[in-house]
């Protein structure tokens, strides 16, 4: 068993973080510049880390996958970032931003965690505008905010709907600074394939050049993982088609544990899938949600007219019906699994009947073409541009895609993993969203975790290791590593299977997404489980990697990454099977609220709410590699202990 | 390193000096323009005209060599450039090219080094007066032209020179392409240099391109107004009499 | 619908390359282009051929990773969008589609539709920043910037990096790139105190890395995914000379403190 330390300070929640800082080491200037950190990945999170850790004297060296460090897929949030600034006077403060997410995350994250994000956030749009970050302003020059997925305040900035690329832009210019400095250096096209442990501590990692193929090893003092999510087990998801587990997956394997891998957000707004060919689902920001109106017809039979011969009366604006106080702002999982409901029960509109409409008829008479063209032109541009439509015409067809991966690496309070010296930050760690992230709070997270929290905490790991002591790359350790990594590449591409890496991972995503989607069944999971197993299996004996393994080779990039996908998922299946609960994104059938609830007779809650089992599973799952893909992980409990919230159902009514 | 220095090393400062140099050759153009167009008038115009400029030699070496000058840092800094630019972009696509260029743009260095060519025939079929090239049949020397002003001041007869210069075919052929070319040149070189200057926002973009379609049409109208004409017979009685009369005063013309 | 490719090959960046032709399977107009060429690698994959390697990422736009000359214009038929937002619908049956990697010295071909687009990279660590550490920043709104400034440096700074400013110049230049960088920093009260010496450094950086010089032809604002106007480098341009006229900062030699 693995031994789990939240390392959780004492004292009130909202004094935690400052006490932290005061009461952690610091470590001596003259002496950080003996200090090497490798940071993997270069999005918000891992970019500003980096840039951070450079500026305060560690030798920093950042690697991606990509050809450039500004490439990764914070790039495509849309929407915005939040921040308890209160700049518009009505009534947000730390503490409410606190409150939301911790209720938005249905009460499976961490306190100390959640709080200590929301007071950094303010410093986090400091930042961002010192830089030179092109907030949306307001007349007289001063930053414009507006209300976003779920929340009833107006604290999210924004950059258009480019606000991730505008955030991302921001963090890479901080890199860019660095690299320029000499503080940083970059390696680009340049894939982490394992983490290197020696004496139980993360000293260094295998990489694996994409142009060259060339595999070289890197040891230091400290090893930071900034890789993101892992949506894309799913294979269809607004997930950038490279976005992958690897770098998270080998630190499992090397004693990492995976906190609530089967934690997966469905994104309510998204294009429908067109045909079997379609590679990506295309978000469409939940902006949207605030003048656009959702409905389904009343009926079955209306589902194939078109929605202009539907009547007014006729057609079922579900949300405003089912949830009057939040109507078609709810919550990322509750406007999800609504839209499943509608399409199970047949109401589903379009080709496939996986769909629904965002309509913005209303919005058009109320406030005229001009100002939706002005808030939402670029959307609606590219909804044209996938389908063919013009939305200021006819509505939307939307549907909910995998968007986001609240679980992730179990990282304590330091943000540090149970490997020491192992960092992980932004989405690639579990711990701030608990089973539902909010709209606009994934930005908020990477930037913390990289410009506020890891360069303060990480000195909590290095003031006890000796400077200028890491390992040198002769040793066993890395040997071994670098052999294991070898060994795949050599077994991959000398194969001679039959299939494509691209086959699998369409065959894996379409079993995650019917037996561990938006709803899941214990027997389904049992069965999608058994199925994983297979693939794992097939994929061993069939895959089929053409080409060499020296230089560019964009299938035996995809064969690793698939590899990874697979035993993932499988240990999502797992961990969702495990969670007899339903909370936030993780929707168990056998756990939702019917008629026969007090609290649906009360009208907290509707009949089909997710349905929490605080006494039994109020605890973060943290998953331990058995040594082999094929043996039972092991199970680590932390339990959520709330010293501030009281945890209680969930209500958006 | 000094400005100068800095100015050449840089692609863009290289671009200043194509936009100065191609303004103050534009300047010339339009003076050159105006001094022509005077061939309208009463011989006399032009004939003082001529003299008043060959009577100040200080004047005109001076401007001459400042325009030998400009002509030399405008075609130096575009070799310069369009070599950096040619290796800069060493393969073609084979799937079409120039998508969304203007095509006047495409058209500068050979626009210009035409033009250039024309300039060299131009001087020495005007300026050095070099009477091999100048194609008149049966030969004549321009330097053998002469006539007298009003106040009886023995000049050159510049008006019969240029009516016999134009008069040949092929000159005025050469002459009207090279001035297509100029007009293709200056149409794009007006808007760009206010561009390369960084004279241009989206309020004076439109109107900066609107002003080059404009004077860039109105030089080749001025300019090819005087071959055209003497094509079709302006002139044409006088160089006759000339003829007639190698000697006539402007008494006897009257 | 069907259509037949022509496509670059090349094994690596010292390799000679060649078009090659294929035949497309059966595609629906519905398809993106890239999901259309993921399909062609299936079936070469099937038949013991290599797939065809090409840049892509997020498929939305954004990233810019795609990097496809489609019948001689960088990012295919359609304005304002990026190669992996081109749908098939946009051609026809039987069309024959040339398929051409960016083509520019300054970025080496790595394989076949891939190259190397590092020196975007470069540029940038010149000087493409506003030089703030981490927690030096004063509260954002005690730095106003006018709503019309904000909105200008957003559009220079919606640039995605592809490219394809580069690749359809026929000077190869890189100053729609490099004047969009300049000006969104430029046009913010907070990127004054660097502003020439940031358009020094990164023009400087550009001629070095051996783009082209800017013709005005247009043809980087046709093909720009987020339709990035010139008048950008116009406004570069001008900072430029002004920085060329200032000359170098004088040298300060610096005492200890205490």
């Amino acid at each position: 068993m693995a031994t789990l330390n939240s390392q959780i300070p004492t004292g009130p929640l909202s004094e935690k973080w400052e006490k932290h800082k005061f009461s952690s080491k610091l470590i001596n200037p003259a002496n950080k510049r003996k200090y090497k950190v490798i940071v993997v990945g270069a999005g918000l999170a891992g970019a500003s880390a980096s840039a951070t850790l450079a500026e305060l004297g560690y030798e920093v060296h950042n690697f991606v996958f990509h050809d450039s460090p500004r490439r990764a897929h914070s790039v495509a949030a849309q929407g915005g970032i939040n921040a308890a600034k209160n700049y518009q006077n009505d009534g947000d403060s730390v503490h409410r931003l606190f409150y939301d997410t911790i209720k938005g995350g249905d009460y499976r994250a961490r306190e100390a965690n959640v709080h200590r994000l929301a007071e950094v956030s303010v410093n986090i749009i400091d930042q961002c505008a010192a830089q030179g970050v092109p907030f949306a302003r307001e007349y007289g020059g001063l930053l414009d905010n507006r209300s976003f997925g779920g929340a009833q305040v107006s604290r999210t900035f924004y950059a258009r709907g480019q606000t991730g690329q505008q955030l991302l832009l921001g963090a890479y210019s901080a890199l860019n600074k660095m690299i320029g400095a000499g503080g940083i250096k970059s390696y680009t096209h340049s894939e982490m394939l394992d983490l290197v442990v020696v004496d139980g501590h993360a000293k260094g990692i295998i990489v694996r050049n994409l142009q060259t193929g060339e595999i070289t090893r890197h040891s230091a003092d400290a090893v930071v993982l900034a890789t993101g999510g892992y949506g894309n087990v799913y294979n269809l998801s607004t997930y950038a088609r490279g976005s992958n587990v690897t770098a998270s997956w080998r630190a499992y394997k090397r004693g990492a544990c995976f906190g609530n891998p089967c934690y997966t957000q469905i994104h309510p707004t998204c294009i429908p899938v067109s045909g079997d060919y379609q590679s990506k689902l295309t978000l469409m920001s939940e902006s949207l949600r605030n003048d656009g109106r959702i409905w389904v017809p009343k009926r079955k039979e209306d589902c194939k007219k078109s929605p202009a011969d539907i009547a007014e009366g006729d057609r079922d604006y579900y949300l405003e019906r089912m949830y009057s106080a939040f109507g078609n702002l709810a919550p990322r999982d509750v406007a999800s699994r609504a839209a499943k409901y509608v399409c199970d029960e047949g109401r589903g509109i379009g080709d496939t009947g996986l769909g629904v409409y965002l309509d913005f008829a209303d919005s058009i008479k109320r406030l005229g073409e001009g100002k939706v063209r002005e808030r939402y032109g670029n959307l609606f541009a590219m909804y044209h541009e996938i389908t063919n439509e013009d939305a200021y015409k006819t509505p939307m067809r939307i549907y909910p895609a995998v968007h986001y991966t609240m679980g992730g690496l179990w990282v304590d309070y330091n943000l540090m993993s149970n490997i020491p010296g192992l960092f992980v930050l932004g989405e690639a760690n579990f711990s701030d969203h608990g089973a539902n992230r909010l709209g606009a709070s994934a930005l908020m997270q990477g930037l913390s975790d990289g410009y506020f929290v890891l360069p303060s905490t990480i000195t909590t790991y290095l003031a006890n290791v000796k400077a200028g002591g890491r390992p040198a790359t002769d040793r066993g350790e890395f040997q071994q590593a670098e052999e294991e990594v070898r060994n795949f590449t050599r077994r991959v591409t000398t194969n001679n299977g039959k299939r494509s890496p691209d086959s699998f991972h369409k065959q894996l995503g379409k079993i995650m997404w019917d037996y561990c989607g938006m709803a899941r069944t214990e027997t389904g999971l049992q069965k999608a489980i058994q199925l994983i197993g297979d693939l794992r299996e097939e994929f061993r004996a069939t895959v089929n990697v053409l080409g060499e393994p020296n230089g560019l080779n964009q299938s035996l990039e995809k064969a690793g990454r698939v590899a990874d996908f697979i035993e993932l998922g499988e240990l999502m299946c797992r961990d969702a099977l495990m969670r007899e609960e339903s909370c936030g994104g993780h929707f168990r059938e056998e756990y939702q609220y019917t008629s026969n609830d007090p609290e649906v007779q009360q009208g907290v809650v509707n009949t089909g709410d997710v349905k929490r089992r605080d006494d039994q599973f109020a605890f973060v799952a943290a998953w331990e590699y058995a040594g082999a893909p094929d043996k039972a992980p092991i199970l680590n409990k932390e339990p959520l202990i709330y010293e501030e919230v009281k945890m209680s159902t969930r209500s958006y009514k | 390193m000094n400005l100068l220095q800095r100015v050449w090393r840089s692609s863009l400062g290289k671009k200043y000096l194509m936009a100065l140099t191609g303004l103050a050759l534009f300047g010339f153009v339009v003076g050159h323009l105006v001094g022509n167009l005077q061939v309208f008038g009463n011989p006399e115009l032009i004939n003082s005209y001529a003299h008043f400029l060959k009577s100040k030699p200080g004047l005109l070496w001076g401007a001459r060599l400042g325009l030998l000058a400009t002509v030399a840092v405008h075609v130096g800094a575009a070799l310069a450039l369009s070599a950096a630019n040619k290796a800069a972009r060493p393969v073609a696509y084979s799937g079409g090219s120039a998508y969304g260029s203007s095509w006047r743009s495409r058209y500068m260095l050979v626009s210009g080094l035409v033009i250039m060519a024309f300039v060299v025939y131009h001087l020495l079929h005007y300026t050095v007066q070099l009477s091999p090239v100048n194609g008149v049949k049966g030969g004549l020397d321009f330097h053998s032209l002469t006539t007298r002003l009003a106040d009886g001041t023995q000049v050159q007869d510049v008006y019969a020179m240029m009516i016999h210069g134009f008069q040949v075919g092929w000159v005025s052929l050469f002459y009207l392409i090279a001035q297509a070319l100029l007009f293709i040149h200056l149409g794009h070189g007006l808007s760009s240099m206010f561009h390369s200057l960084g004279l241009r926002n989206h309020v004076w973009g439109p109107r900066i391109v609107a002003f080059a379609q404009v004077a860039s049409l109105a030089v080749f109208l001025g300019y090819a107004s005087i071959p055209v004409a003497v094509l079709t017979g302006m002139g044409g009685d006088y160089v006759k009499n000339l003829k007639k009369a190698p000697t006539t005063t402007i008494e006897t013309l009257r | 619908m069907k259509v037949s490719l022509k496509v670059w090959r090349q094994k690596n960046a010292n390799a000679a390359g060649e078009f090659k032709t294929y035949a497309s399977p059966e595609l629906n107009p519905n398809m993106s282009f890239l999901e259309m060429l993921d399909v062609v690698n299936e079936e070469l994959s099937n038949q013991g051929e290599e797939p065809i390697a090409f840049g892509h990422d997020c498929r939305e736009g954004i990233c810019g990773t795609c990097s496809l000359v489609i019948d001689g214009k960088p990012h295919g038929p359609h304005k304002g969008v990026a190669t992996c937002q081109t749908y098939m619908r946009s051609f026809s049956n039987g069309d024959r589609i040339v398929i051409e990697p960016w083509r520019a010295k300054a970025f080496p071909i790595i394989k076949d539709l891939v190259c190397d687009r590092k020196a975007f990279d470069r540029i940038q660590q010149a000087g493409g920043f506003i030089s703030v550490r981490t927690g030096s920043a004063p509260d954002a709104n005690s730095i106003p910037v006018s709503k019309e400034n904000a909105d200008l440096a957003m559009d220079a700074a919606q640039c995605i990096g592809c490219g394809a400013c580069v690749a359809a110049c026929k000077n190869a230049s890189a100053m729609l790139f490099v004047s969009a960088k300049v000006s969104h920093l430029g046009l913010m009260p907070q990127g004054q105190p660097e502003r020439y010496k940031r358009v020094k450094a990164m023009v400087d950086q550009m001629d070095t890395e051996g783009f082209g010089a800017c013709t005005v032809t247009g043809s980087c604002e046709a093909v720009c995914p987020k339709e990035i106007s010139l008048d950008f480098i116009a406004r570069m341009n001008r900072d430029y000379a002004v920085a060329l006229i200032q000359g170098d900062p004088k040298q300060v030699v610096g005492g200890g403190a205490g």
